[in-house]
């Protein structure tokens, strides 16, 4: 073999060598090392999902190191090493990027960078920065440490119908919160709620979830003068019209919270016109009696008559609607004013906050006036449907009586 | 005029009429023509009413379509508010486009089965070329009524089966392009696509359509029916014929009264169609909304269309829907031709060539449009 061949030959044989046979500075050795140490769900092989890893960052911006060193030892004599955070310092740990709002703003400007601060004023931060409590969460506790992603995503553990699942890990465990005395059945509750059915069956994002009323970085149980603000983020109407009713200075003197002394705080059941009233198992029960001489028994019952007249209503102008729609009738018009009468009974549930029958009253008129003129609109239409019938059947008649002249005329004349 | 005087005085009055006409356009004549005309009789003298069931719901396609044109609105913003207040609002506005939809799909259906019964008797030949020739035009015109109409109500499914439809003039080499936005009017289903489909619809179309069915109708009355190969070889003394008038014309009128009667009976029991032969007006058209789960052409079409689905995206040096349209293409033009391809039937005879060629569009015709609606 000559010697350019054999140049050439060696060339060609490096050049086909595996990569991983040479050597390469920007390979990451911290993983390269722990993903053989580590079982398949260790931080190594968890960590290249991870949000940071995702955006650039490896392993030393948090631990620091050199990550282009292949021997252990020598990365933890290694510049600005930090290795794994105690506990008590994780929050630190993490502020020292996410509280920096310069570094933010490179990576994801749309963050907010308080955080630590709001930690430190929750139930979690005080304890675990006053009293030294290692059991309380901590920021990797809901976010996990290498399996960070953005709350967006929906196998994200912050993803709203994930989160339930992930404040109910240390909530939902009796023996583990068995020192704190309090209860542990939230997460049960919710899931039975409106506002987790309405998440974790309908999947609407848009319910409520733990952080939604609690905070989250600063989570904290509402207090009784609260309440009515957490709730009243999203019922906006229902708590201005609470705030204006006689009811908020009874329920103040009373040390009563707000809205969860009817309608309770985890467990909130879906609400129906059945809870008003003064009967057994009714709402108004709980603090009015028949028997009482103010204007309460009367305004409750007036609200009670309300309901059930543009309810019956409704469902009469419902019934004649559909029976129309099954003949095949266009009720595209009356599907709108259904609609508007469903609006309207929306009005009179939430005028019922301000705890006064005259507040319902322009609502209701409303309602029935719609219900009657759409029920009267399907009538018509279902007498249109039986006129098209006859229409139709003398029609045929007609042109069936003039085909058979025809045909004893054709008859007559034969072939 | 001996007859006049004699009769009554209410026969005396339409002689009177009669005359009076005759003397000045001389129709004496033509009637005297018509009484001569005769139609064989045969075993398959039933073929000889597809036309003219054809030609009653085109009239009926004609008076409900002016009825329509009174509250129709064409553009983006009125077409489908327009349809739903003729629907909704309009005195028996409900029955008048649904008669003008049921009739225009059997119209359709009715200028097919009359096609395929001339094609299998052997009427297109000598001397009825033209007439041919004037029917497959006539055919080509109506399912161009057919498409166009189709948008005109401006819902979510004619405005995505139009963009389909017209999107696949794109894939005509060179001019492909610049055609569709011709069509469309733009380079989308606008506004624009409306009032250039409602002009086509209801002038252009209209005048094409009537100058060609006056024609096909001359050339009918003037040629008389065809008699079958089989039959025209009887002996003369055991055929059988019925005079056109008025033995002929009153069985066409009986068949006029059924299909009246029939049609009466899908609209008000049917008003928005049924089955895969429907028009729901159902909602707006939104340019900006997915598109349905399924968007299909109308019965009519889906026979083309599935054949433009099966083919592959690349045959041979071409993209797969340009050699569809191709293939279909020259398939119509070969059938439009069949009178002066098909020798032996020109000669009396039968082409086993031909009847063969006929069995297998049909065929082909029926698998596909069935395999349209089976496959998703």
């Amino acid at each position: 073999m000559r010697v350019p061949v054999k140049i050439i030959l060696c060339l060609f044989i490096w050049a086909i060598m595996p990569a991983v046979a040479r050597p390469d500075a920007g390979t990451n050795q911290c993983i390269s090392c722990h993903q053989e140490i580590e079982s398949e769900d260790g931080p190594a092989h968890v960590f290249v999902r991870d949000i940071h890893f995702q955006k650039g960052l490896g392993c030393q911006d948090c631990h620091g190191g050199n990550p282009a060193l292949d021997d252990m030892e020598a990365v933890r004599t290694s510049t600005g090493y930090r290795g794994v955070p105690d506990r008590l310092a994780i929050p630190e740990f993490c502020a020292r990027c996410h509280g920096d709002a310069g570094f933010m703003h490179e990576h994801n400007p749309s963050l907010p960078v308080d955080q630590l601060s709001k930690y430190k004023t929750s139930v979690h931060g005080m304890r675990l920065l006053q009293h030294k409590d290692r059991k309380v969460a901590t920021c990797v506790s809901c976010h996990t440490s290498h399996r960070i992603a953005d709350a967006r995503m929906p196998y994200s553990t912050t993803y709203p119908t994930n989160l339930p699942s992930t404040c109910g890990a240390c909530h939902s465990n009796q023996s583990y919160m068995a020192e704190y005395g309090i209860p542990t059945d939230q997460e049960a509750k919710y899931r039975e709620s409106v506002h987790g059915k309405a998440l974790l069956v309908k999947k609407d994002n848009s319910a409520p979830v733990c952080n939604d009323c609690h905070g989250n970085h600063g989570a904290a149980p509402p207090g009784a003068s609260s309440l009515s603000a957490v709730c009243g983020m999203c019922h906006a109407v229902e708590a201005h019209l609470y705030d204006l009713s006689p009811h908020k200075v009874a329920f103040q003197q009373q040390g009563l919270p707000m809205c969860e002394t009817c309608h309770s705080n985890h467990d909130i059941e879906k609400p129906s016109d059945s809870l008003i009233g003064l009967g057994a198992n009714q709402l108004c029960a709980n603090c009015h009696n028949p028997d009482d001489q103010n204007s309460a028994p009367r305004q409750i019952d007036s609200v009670r008559v309300y309901l059930a007249r543009i309810t019956a209503a409704a469902d009469s102008a419902v019934r004649q609607v559909r029976e129309a729609g099954v003949k095949g009738m266009m009720i595209t018009d009356e599907e709108f004013t259904l609609k508007e009468i469903d609006q309207n009974r929306i009005q009179i549930r939430s005028s019922i906050h301000a705890f006064s029958a005259d507040s319902l009253v322009p609502y209701v008129k409303d309602g029935m006036t719609k219900s009657m003129t759409v029920k009267t609109e399907a009538a018509a239409l279902i007498n249109e449907y039986y006129f098209r019938r006859w229409g139709l059947g003398i029609s045929s008649i007609i042109i069936t009586l003039l085909a058979l002249a025809l045909f004893l005329k054709i008859r007559s004349i034969g072939k | 005029m001996k007859v006049a005087s004699s009769g009554s005085p209410k026969k005396q009055l339409g002689n009177r009429v009669y005359d009076w006409i005759d003397g000045r356009f001389n129709i004496r004549g033509l009637t005297t023509y018509m009484s001569h005309k005769v139609v064989p009789v045969h075993g398959h003298s039933a073929f000889y009413y597809f036309g003219g069931l054809t030609l009653f719901f085109f009239l009926m396609q004609v008076a409900t379509g002016i009825l329509l044109l009174m509250y129709y609105r064409p553009g983006a913003d009125s077409a489908y508010e327009s349809v739903r207040f003729i629907i909704s609002d309009v005195s028996f506005g409900w029955l008048v486009r649904a008669l003008h939809s049921w009739s225009a799909n059997l119209m359709i259906l009715m200028a097919f089965l009359h096609m395929f019964t001339v094609y299998f008797t052997q009427a297109y030949r000598k001397p009825r070329e033209m007439t041919w020739l004037t029917g497959a035009g006539l055919l080509g015109l109506v399912l161009i009524f057919g498409f166009s109409g189709y948008l005109l109500p401006w819902n979510e499914l004619s405005f995505f089966a139009t963009r389909v439809g017209t999107g696949m003039v794109r894939s005509i080499p060179i001019l492909g392009d610049y055609l569709m936005v011709v069509l469309r009017g733009g380079e989308e289903v606008t506004g624009a696509t409306i009032g250039r489909f409602f002009g086509l619809h209801v002038a252009i179309m209209p005048a094409l359509f009537s100058m060609l069915l006056a024609v096909h109708l001359l050339f009918v009355q003037r040629q008389g029916m065809s008699e079958p190969l089989s039959w025209q070889a009887k002996e003369t003394q055991s055929k059988r014929f019925m005079n056109f008038f008025p033995n002929f014309i009153y069985r066409d009128l009986l068949l006029w009264l059924v299909a009246l009667n029939v049609l009466a009976l899908l609209a008000v029991l049917f008003p928005d169609g049924v089955g895969v032969v429907h028009w729901p007006l159902g909602d707006k058209a939104d340019p900006f909304s997915p598109p349905p789960e399924v968007i299909r052409p109308e019965w009519y079409f889906m026979f083309a269309f599935q054949t433009l689905k099966l083919i592959p995206g690349r045959v041979l040096f071409m993209e797969g829907e340009l050699f569809g349209v191709l293939v279909l293409s020259a398939g119509g033009i070969i059938w439009a031709l069949v009178p002066f391809l098909d020798r032996a039937s020109q000669h009396g005879r039968l082409s086993r060539l031909w009847v063969g060629f006929g069995v297998v569009v049909v065929t082909f015709i029926i698998v596909m449009t069935i395999l349209g609606y089976v496959i998703k």
